[in-house]
């Protein structure tokens, strides 16, 4: 990397050219007196996961406000801190990464220390250790910024349900980085979903399928505890499956645009084509019927496998036309009497990533008070209610999934490169796979 | 691989004429399998001459960036009949790159190569849903295409890279593409795409018999884009090398595009919100995330360049911090 040339040779994030046009000029929801956060007063950000997402969030945060300087990091992993210091740094002045060598955390457990120093957290580990994250930050009276999932498992779930709570009461900031609700193409659709265009939906399709994603193989001196950290995308207690890691987004766009929660679901899934022994324990394909409450019904796909069909998108069918949006930043609205009634060109739109710090920071330093917890903890546990009908092969409702006590996650607290793992393989190197007849819901 | 008795032709030539004969003879089409591959690559002999590249001052119809008009002499050179499609650039994502799926190591340090690196699997379904097998290729950066030709090459033995602008240029002239009686009958844009790309090769062909050079997506070309170079650009064949990551050029338009923007001497350029959609730091040098609409096609020079001149064509990688 260091030898590679950049695109950075003649221009850095400074002081006064740092602000995206518009970033601060969004209107907040609420305007208070407060003069904690004006924006004299310098913010300080702490990353906790370190990787190529929570290195383009912590740059978007940088940003959205010129006063806001990075002061603290954590990872598991000294590399990953490290390559992830070395992008910011060249990407911004020393003032605002201005971080001290006893400032960068590494190991598990590190979070603590990161959170600690910070007014504002962004939280980008592996899912599986977001609501130990997510609390601490809550309890320490922490603005967040955290990634989507939110969690792989109902305690975990509930974990985040209760610290949005405490967000609300103690009017906590909260982004959760399911960006498509910052996106203009869906907030348009979104808008005139609102607005009647379609009527009420009855269905829908929303699908995540594509080849797959990167696979990171064992290595002979990785403990395995090391080896599932790196490889996390194919172990439960870190990823929580595709369905939940990749697919939430389409899922959530479902519950959003429908205003309600599944009350049950039922599907199938497998490992057909991506079994090997580096794939861990996860299905490469799901497929589920949501029910909701109003009575609508949404078929949800997603599939890793190579050479088959792609799609990313969601479809809705309404008592009076039709929604498509996708991947792509298309958005059609059409009615069935009077076809299209909206196409969204997208040529101008903002970055939603960024967009997403930018109304964050803005509400910060307006005393105004943005929670996206809630939809976020209910959007995972939607998928989560997903990878359990696959994986039991029954129908489930979201009482009975809420009732769940299967804890996925340990302590992280309690964690170290020598602690075995959740899961093992077996003297061959293969992980249980779950058996859709067999696989009982606990 | 190109046919035995095929090669024996195109070395003889190569070898055993002259340089003055070389220029007087023409070459022709071939159809090139690849090892270890399902599909094959249609190469259209392209006979090199001067022509007259960008348009006219005193043309208002056309943007400054086309002017001016300016005499240009590109070589022989073979050209893709279609754009690069899927599956074979699925090959390539997907690809094994053990030794044994190459020509041996001192055949690719003759062509410029010390390694093949492979492009990162894209964390989204870069089609968007549009179609994928024979369909074309998008969203891929022009790092990652000329990537695609050093792997191409690397397979084959055969030096295979991007149009300079000029090339395309020649090509999209000589075949009097945007002269031709219906555009509708040769390209796919706007007005009769349905918002997607098409399988490749599924309108008419232009004079060539190169098939979508307007129109469908559009397509990399080698050169940095810059408003100025016309003015100033050598006669013989002219490549502005790019130094910075953007902006680039693209050719040709794409069904994005209205009817007017298709058009041989329309230039459009790459831009950093290609990738707007990639939320990580640094973003791919592999994968646009905001291009649908960006493919490639191939050409081959008749004379391979020298290992020297090869390996200026390999531009390396810009880290992209999405800054510009």
């Amino acid at each position: 990397m260091d030898n590679k040339k950049d695109n950075l040779s003649r221009r850095k994030f400074v002081k006064n050219s740092s602000i995206v046009t518009g970033g601060l000029f969004l209107a907040p929801s609420v305007i208070s007196a407060t003069p904690l956060y004006k924006k004299e007063k310098m913010l300080k950000l702490a990353v906790v996961g370190c990787g190529g997402r929570g290195t383009g969030a912590a740059s978007q945060a940088l940003k959205a406000d010129e006063n806001v300087k990075l002061v603290a990091m954590a990872d598991a992993f000294q590399d990953r801190l490290d390559d992830s210091f070395n992008n910011l740094s060249k990407m911004f002045d020393k003032d605002r990464i201005d971080i001290k060598p006893s400032n960068k955390f590494v190991g598990f457990g590190s979070y603590k220390k990161a959170i600690d120093e910070a007014d504002v957290v962004i939280l980008a580990t592996p899912p599986g250790f977001r609501p130990q994250h997510f609390e601490y930050a809550i309890s320490q009276n922490k603005h967040v910024f955290m990634e989507k999932p939110v969690a792989t498992d109902v305690p975990g779930i509930k974990k985040v349900l209760a610290t949005a709570r405490k967000a609300d009461e103690k009017k906590l900031n909260v982004v959760v980085g399911l960006q498509r609700h910052y996106q203009l193409s869906y907030k348009e659709t979104y808008k005139r979903l609102q607005e009647g265009e379609i009527g009420k939906i009855l269905s829908g399709q929303v699908y995540w399928d594509s080849a797959g994603v990167w696979v990171r193989p064992r290595q002979e001196d990785w403990t395995e505890m090391e080896y599932q950290m790196r490889n996390w995308y194919y172990f439960n207690w870190l990823c929580g499956d595709h369905i939940l890691e990749q697919h939430i987004h389409n899922i959530d766009v479902a519950n959003w645009f429908i205003g309600e929660y599944p009350t049950s679901a039922q599907g199938m899934g497998g490992r057909e084509v991506r079994n090997g022994k580096d794939h861990g324990e996860i299905f490469d394909h799901h497929f589920v019927e949501f029910v909701y409450p109003g009575g609508a019904v949404i078929s949800s796909q997603c599939r890793h496998q190579k050479g088959c069909m792609s799609r990313v998108s969601e479809s809705f069918q309404g008592t009076l036309g039709s929604t498509y949006t996708d991947a792509g930043n298309k958005a059609i609205i059409k009615s069935y009497s009077n076809g299209v009634l909206y196409k969204h060109n997208g040529e101008d739109d903002r970055n939603p990533y960024q967009v997403e710090h930018d109304q964050l920071f803005a509400s910060i330093r307006s005393g105004g008070h943005i929670n996206n917890a809630e939809y976020g903890a209910k959007s995972t546990m939607t998928a989560i209610l997903g990878r359990m009908a696959t994986y039991t092969g029954q129908l489930i409702t979201w009482e009975e999934a809420m009732n769940s006590e299967q804890v996925l996650v340990p302590n992280e607290d309690g964690l170290s490169w020598g602690s075995i793992p959740p899961v093992v393989p077996d003297a061959e190197g293969n992980y249980a796979i779950p058996v859709p007849g067999v696989t009982k819901l606990v | 691989m190109i046919t035995k008795n095929y090669l024996k032709i195109i070395l003889s030539f190569l070898i055993g004429m002259s340089s003055e004969f070389l220029i007087a003879q023409t070459a022709d089409n071939y159809h090139m399998e690849v090892p270890g591959e399902q599909w094959s690559i249609e190469m259209v002999f392209v006979d090199g001459s001067s022509f007259n590249m960008g348009v006219a001052n005193s043309d208002a119809t056309r943007n400054d960036d086309e002017k001016p008009i300016h005499e240009v002499l590109v070589d022989d050179f073979w050209m893709g009949k279609y754009e690069i499609t899927w599956d074979q650039y699925d090959a390539f994502v997907y690809g094994r790159f053990g030794t044994d799926q190459f020509e041996s190591e001192s055949k690719l340090k003759d062509l410029g190569i010390d390694a093949v690196t492979g492009a990162t699997a894209p964390y989204v379904d870069m089609s968007f849903g549009m179609g994928k097998g024979s369909y074309p290729a998008t969203n891929m950066t022009q790092y990652a295409a000329i990537m695609y030709c050093k792997w191409l090459t690397a397979k084959t033995g055969i030096f295979y890279r991007l149009p300079t602008e000029a090339e395309w240029e020649y090509v999209c002239k000589k075949g009097k593409t945007d002269k031709l009686a219906s555009l509708n009958e040769y390209a796919w844009f706007e007005e009769n795409s349905q918002e997607k790309y098409n399988k490749t090769g599924t309108k008419k062909p232009n004079d060539l018999g190169i098939y979508d050079m307007l129109g469908n997506v559009s397509e990399w070309v080698l050169d940095k884009y810059s408003t100025g170079y016309y003015a100033k650009s050598p006669r013989e064949n002219p490549w502005n090398i790019p130094s910075e990551l953007y902006p680039r050029v693209v050719r040709g338009g794409s069904w994005k595009d209205t009817a007017g923007k298709l058009c041989c001497t329309s230039r459009q350029r790459s831009k950093s919100n290609w990738k707007i959609q990639d939320p990580q730091i640094p973003k791919s040098d592999w994968w646009h995330t905001d291009a649908p609409f960006i493919g490639f096609r191939i050409v081959r020079p008749k004379i391979q360049p020298s290992k020297e001149q090869i390996e200026k064509y390999w531009l390396e990688a810009i880290v992209d911090y999405g800054m510009n």
